[in-house]
């Protein structure tokens, strides 16, 4: 890594001239009048200009700056940052998919269809669903789509209802796409195991309330045991129940959302499906729901006409468009790519590998750092620094002090009922070497943590910035590079 | 500590009564809380709030925080400088860091507030 | 399984460290009754070599890449410089996850820092975010941000707005008690400014619409925004085409106050729809309300410059209920890809691409307009697309084309049913004058 070197910002080393790219010369009769009238820019003032090498530099210098999954054990709790596989990334982008354009009559686009109908299909299995869209661009995206089939089927039945149920130990996405729904959130508390405190429920749950939002594993990394007595409730006060698949990943081939109750959860194809993350997106979050909640589906669907795909515009109780076009298609490529190079038997390895690598780690640091909830752990296991507070030394402390050891920290805003939370997933496809030096890692710096804490409030010392200043960035923003007057 | 001519609340709020008036701010426990004060979101003048409604979201770099109105009454004033320095919650939060006054609607509702006394018993209960 | 790193030997001593006898009893807290008793019913695995051969065999179902399409309509084939795929696809870039943790994530940080920059540059405003979905949810995004600034109901929707982002802002205001007006166009292609000064009222909380507009008509952003100004309404400008901008006069210096819209022309493929990138960029004075990731500059404690996600309690991962909008990420990746592109092509290039299109489109308007039976729909002017009408059915000359390899255009008359035998057709600066000479030829052999 060059750590010596300060990247300049692509503005600050521009010079007048240069570019990286030439264009063909017009080869058409130029019109030097040409809208004539219309307020045309003198220049793109400001824009940078540099040549391909310098581009080039730049960005690979910069790209320097990143830890990433190629580079090792990612164990950002709640993200699955798993590996992503590089032939899914080629396959994406092959010409005849890179090329199909979104408005193009459905006879001409047959293969980009098949590639969304088989993946629908296929997560239909995985997840025990009757039917899936994948228009959602991301989780949050499938999370606002699926309450807004809620909101649908409920006033279909006679009223939408004005409530949606939410535990506490949920995604903060959740109160979000319920408000943009319509919905007000009230939270349910968890019980001392970690799970849906069901007396809490009982008496929460009225015919006011449209929807409980749940996430299963939850983000304790544990499962809800009781789901499908939740469900029972939810169902007998006439609501429904949503699913925050963004933890699909311990369950794949172990059990389905669709045999435990649920009616409608969104899958984030970015965590359970290997598509890679890009530094924050692109992502995708099909919905799946059952049978009752199909004809409000976002529009078009895939549908199948004598054997060929055709895009069925014609359903009256659609929820209506939630995005342009089809989804995030190529990320739906690397996805259906994912789930062929797996099978049936490597699909449910997702999930065994993913929960025994949680488990080892569990296992390996219990102890060494408090483990709040001590109920069984799916694929992530959610400590905290309880023990190294004594020390003065916080979760930000060991987290930025992993970085000195070359990993990249665990998650610690969530969740919210867990103060100063180390929250670990592994994910399956990690190697136990490299579990093992995480978890030295993570021995060391509680062993640091006793003897000598002033490393950790330092740390981290080896990275190309130490801790910055997020005070001064939020008081007074800096947004945009500008020109020095 | 807690200035004795002043009422607080469980949320951590005070207010100093002056005749009609009442001026509303945050307790020196609630700027600890939060750590750096980065804005606080003030309502319109004029605005009429009944007790426990939400006068004003004060925010720290990642932690948002509703301001309630500790009794009922109409926002009379704002207090303009928090919109530069927001800090002022920090440096001065029983002084300069005051967030809004109230023309105060019924003062009976003032005695159900905390003394400086309760409060203080109040914040070692939380300590443990 | 390739992607597994455990062999049966690790699996055997985790299982015994862990206390546990088999895989199944690590997941003894899922009910029995529950559990998945059976083997998914999905395609046997495929090695590497066998999925290349499936997927490039259902790619090649796609008909369309043996054709010379002018299909635009907000998905528009540009150049994309060999730099940007080389380098966007470098794992360091691909394989992260949001910038949570700053010292860590310099690169996606100050990549999105400089994509900040150039959005503003592009748009001709103070600030921008890191990125949203697409065009159209960005459009509802600006909408609620609208709604939320003015504190107003309605907005109205220039008909001439992509008819899918028109779709997208009703489905998610829906549930919001705003309500959506179309406003008319005339015969020049362009919003209606009487209809619009009709629609115009104190309940107004933006116009929003698109320039280079749907039919690929400019519009005339100034007086637009000074109609939406008179009421104290915000000028809400959509780009679909986002190309354009290096040609056309930025939004924001003809009064607009949000520019949002479409980012795919900036290097990244058609792809059938996604991922795009959506973008967005306002004055200061709307900074609180901005949905999204932002990134800001500030110092470390030895004083050296870096970059952090910032003013993130407008979001929801904070805010929960009340954040400005339930987005979580970005599109990072393609974010930088657009940073790619526009720094390679930089100041000139970008302009002369935008030049390009506009003279191509011209040219082919003129060749197109001289075979007989093809009219100009619209008199405004325009960018890199225009109407044509035809004197016969468009399915037919579709059809008739597609029987040459082409695919001439897009059949208006499903969105807009007022527009019958009327296509969109695009130029950009992929195609040659040989190209645009053949489409020609092929209308009017299908037309006579």
């Amino acid at each position: 890594m060059i750590k010596e070197i300060r990247e300049p910002l692509i503005f600050e080393i521009s010079e007048a001239g240069k570019r990286a790219v030439e264009l063909p010369a017009l080869d058409v009769p130029e019109k030097k009048d040409l809208l004539a009238g219309v307020p045309l820019r003198r220049e793109l003032e400001g824009f940078p200009e540099v040549s391909e090498t310098e581009v080039t530099r730049h960005f690979t210098r910069l790209s320097q700056k990143n830890y990433c999954v190629d580079l090792g054990i990612y164990p950002l709790g709640s993200c699955t940052m798993k590996y992503n596989p590089k032939v899914n990334e080629r396959l994406s982008g092959l010409p005849d998919f890179a090329a199909s354009h979104p408005l193009a009559s459905e006879d001409l686009v047959q293969g980009s269809l098949e590639v969304l109908k088989r993946l629908e299909t296929y997560l239909c299995e995985i997840a025990g669903m009757d039917a899936f869209t994948l228009h959602p661009a991301a989780g949050a995206h499938g999370e606002l789509t699926g309450m807004m089939l809620i909101r649908a089927a409920l006033e279909a039945r006679g009223g939408a209802r004005k409530y949606v149920l939410i535990p506490d130990s949920a995604h903060g996405t959740n109160p979000s796409s319920a408000h943009i729904c319509g919905y007000s959130v009230k939270e349910v508390k968890s019980n001392e195991k970690g799970t849906i405190d069901i007396e809490a429920l009982e008496a929460a749950m009225t015919d006011e309330v449209a929807a409980l939002m749940v996430t299963n594993p939850n983000t304790l990394g544990v499962f809800e045991s009781d789901i499908c007595r939740v469900a029972e409730i939810v169902h007998a006060k006439g609501g429904l129940v949503y699913m925050d698949g963004a933890n699909m990943n311990a369950l794949t081939g172990i059990v389905r959302p669709g045999d435990m109750g649920i009616d409608v959860l969104h899958i984030n194809l970015h965590k359970t499906f290997s598509t890679p993350h890009g530094g924050g997106g692109p992502g995708s979050g099909p919905v799946g729901v059952k049978k009752e909640l199909v004809p409000y589906l976002p529009v078009p669907v895939i549908g199948e006409k004598g054997g060929r795909f055709v895009l069925d515009f014609d359903r009256p109780a659609t929820i209506g468009r939630v995005r342009s076009y089809f989804g995030n298609f190529s990320v739906i490529v690397r996805a259906l790519c994912y789930i062929l190079t797996l099978g049936p038997k490597g699909v449910r390895e997702i999930a065994e590998f993913a929960v025994l690598n949680a488990n080892y780690i569990r296992k390996s640091l219990e102890g060494e750092y408090h483990l709040k909830y001590t109920t069984p752990s799916m694929h992530e296991c959610v400590f905290s620094d309880k023990i190294q507070k004594e020390f003065g030394v916080t979760n930000l402390d060991i987290a930025k002090r992993l970085i000195d050891y070359g990993f990249h920290p665990p998650t610690m805003s969530f969740p919210l009922i867990v103060h100063g939370a180390l929250m670990i997933e592994p994910t399956e496809t990690e190697s136990r070497r490299d579990l093992d030096l995480f978890i030295d890692a993570m021995k060391a710096i509680a062993r640091e943590a006793k003897e000598n804490p002033e490393i950790l409030h330092s740390a981290p010392h080896v990275a190309y910035v130490s801790r910055l200043d997020e005070v001064t960035a939020a008081k007074f923003p800096v947004l945009r590079w500008e020109k020095k007057p | 500590m807690y200035p004795n001519d002043f009422r607080y609340t469980k949320e951590h709020e005070w207010i100093k009564v002056a005749g009609d008036e009442a001026l509303v701010g945050i307790t020196d426990f609630a700027q600890h809380q939060l750590g750096d004060i980065i804005y606080v979101e003030l309502p319109p003048v004029g605005k009429e709030l009944a007790v426990r409604q939400s006068i004003s979201v004060v925010e720290s770099v990642k932690s948002v925080s509703d301001v309630y109105a500790p009794i009922s009454g109409q926002v009379v004033a704002v207090n303009g400088e928090l919109a530069q320095t927001a800090d002022l919650v920090n440096k001065d939060p029983h002084g300069k860091g005051w967030i809004v006054r109230l023309k105060i609607k019924d003062k009976k509702e003032i005695d159900g507030l905390l003394t400086a006394g309760d409060y203080e018993k109040f914040l070692e209960g939380l300590e443990h | 399984m390739s992607y597994l790193s455990l062999s049966d030997k690790d699996k055997k001593e985790m299982l015994a460290a862990v206390g546990v006898g088999s895989t199944d009893d690590l997941f003894c807290c899922i009910p029995d009754a529950v559990r998945l008793k059976r083997e998914l019913k999905l395609p046997a695995a495929q090695s590497e070599l066998e999925l290349v051969r499936t997927i490039e065999a259902i790619g090649r179902k796609n008909a369309y890449s043996r054709h010379l399409s002018f299909l635009g309509g907000g998905a528009y084939e540009h150049f994309i410089p060999t730099v940007v795929d080389y380098l966007s696809s470098r794992g360091e870039f691909v394989t992260p996850y949001t910038p949570y943790q700053p010292e860590v994530s310099q690169g996606t940080l100050q990549v999105v820092f400089e994509f900040q920059t150039l959005v503003c540059q592009l748009t001709g405003l103070d600030i921008a975010n890191a990125s949203l979905y697409e065009g159209a949810t960005a459009t509802a995004e600006a909408v609620l941000m609208a709604q939320r600034i003015t504190t107003r109901n309605k907005v109205l929707l220039a008909r001439t707005l992509h008819p899918q982002y028109r779709e997208v802002v009703r489905t998610y205001i829906k549930n919001l008690g705003l309500e959506a007006v179309d406003v008319p166009y005339g015969p020049d292609g362009r919003v209606d400014k009487d209809s619009l000064g009709r629609a115009l009222d104190e309940k107004t909380a933006a116009v929003v619409f698109q320039s280079p507009n749907f039919f690929g008509v400019v519009e005339d952003v100034q007086a637009l925004s000074d109609a939406a100004h008179g009421r104290k309404a915000l000028s809400v400008a959509i780009v679909a085409e986002a190309v354009s901008l290096g040609l056309l006069e930025a939004s924001g210096r003809l009064g607009a106050d949000i520019v949002t819209g479409e980012g795919q022309s900036l290097g990244i493929p058609v792809s059938f729809g996604g991922p795009y990138l959506g973008f967005i960029a306002c004055k200061k004075e709307f900074l609180r309300q901005m949905p999204g990731r932002i990134v800001g500059q500030t110092v470390d404690k030895e004083g050296r410059r870096g970059f952090v996600l910032t003013l993130s309690t407008r979001e929801q991962h904070i805010r929960r209920e009340r954040a400005t909008s339930n987005i979580c990420t970005n599109q990072g990746l393609c974010a930088l890809r657009a940073a790619i592109f526009m720094e390679s092509l930089g100041k000139q290039g970008l302009r002369e691409m935008a030049w390009q299109n506009a003279q191509k489109a011209a040219y082919a308007a003129d060749r197109l307009g001289a075979v007989s039976g093809v009219k100009r729909k619209f008199s405004g002017p325009v960018f890199n697309e225009f109407v044509v009408e035809l004197a016969k059915p468009w399915p037919a000359v579709d059809a008739g084309l597609r029987g040459k390899g082409l695919i001439g255009g897009y059949g208006l008359e499903p969105a807009y049913p007022e527009l019958k035998d009327c296509a969109l057709v695009c130029v950009t600066e992929m195609k040659t004058k040989d190209q645009i000479d053949r489409l020609a030829q092929a209308l009017q052999e299908v037309l006579s």
